[in-house]
């Protein structure tokens, strides 16, 4: 992998902006076109939220976010990786998208769209970490 | 992210202007609730939003659960990037978009 960038932030959303805009530099320099920013933006947004939101029972801890490119074909690669509890967000069932909306619950299409638009996404939990990868083709 | 709401007789229309996210969302949908109340129907007007995500959907599908008991929802000049997450989260099925 070149061109990697990292940065450590609060397990926070206000620190969404934050991640955001090291993915959006990232996506730009590489000169991505629109749709794939969208989605690369879209699956970060709800990867981070649900760490955010879920990993740190205690309320606050940290989250690293390590971005940057690999060649033959040109792929960008986001890697998020916290201490919170062991959570492998890939082993949840998908949503029934065809469920009415009276029936559907609130919830559960965050990760869902995040397997939707990226190419290949894959969770370990090592060295008390999880590390969660996604890798978007460019 | 930028709200304005228009009332036409017992029609409520919220144009949307920005990014529906998680950090923007709790304000559409605060702005909802705040006006769904004396509406019969409620359209909202997407032409000028580029991105929604999971937080967004969550607050169309709460303002479509209301408004089924009165005089519905109606989404409107969603681009196609926000279609390509409707139909792929089976939103399209669900929402009365026009």
């Amino acid at each position: 992998m070149d061109r990697i960038r990292k940065i450590e932030t609060n397990a926070s959303k206000e620190e969404l902006d934050t991640v955001m805009d090291l993915v959006r530099e990232q996506l730009e320099s590489a000169d991505c076109p629109m749709k794939a920013q969208m989605q690369t933006e879209l699956a970060v947004e709800e990867v981070f939220v649900n760490i955010a939101n879920y990993a740190y029972q205690s309320g606050s801890g940290k989250v690293v976010v390590t971005t940057g490119f690999q060649s033959d074909p040109l792929t960008f690669v986001i890697v998020f990786e916290d201490n919170g509890i062991p959570y492998d967000p890939l082993k949840n069932d998908d949503p029934d998208i065809t469920l009415s909306a009276e029936e559907r619950p609130i919830g559960g299409l965050g990760i869902f769209l995040v397997k939707k638009n990226m190419d290949d996404v894959f969770y370990e939990y090592r060295d008390g970490k999880n590390i969660l990868t996604l890798k978007k083709s460019l | 992210m930028t709200i304005n709401k228009t009332k036409k007789e017992d029609q409520l229309t919220v144009a949307v202007e920005g990014r529906i996210d998680t950090v923007t969302s709790p304000e559409l949908e605060g702005a909802l609730k705040d006006s769904m109340g004396d509406a019969e129907k409620l359209v909202i007007d997407l032409k000028d939003v580029d991105y929604i995500s999971s937080a967004g959907l969550r607050v169309l599908l709460g303002a479509h659960k209301t408004m089924s008991r009165k005089g519905g929802l109606k989404i409107i000049n969603a681009a196609d990037s926000i279609m390509e997450i409707f139909e792929v989260t089976g939103f399209s099925d669900i929402l009365d978009i026009g």
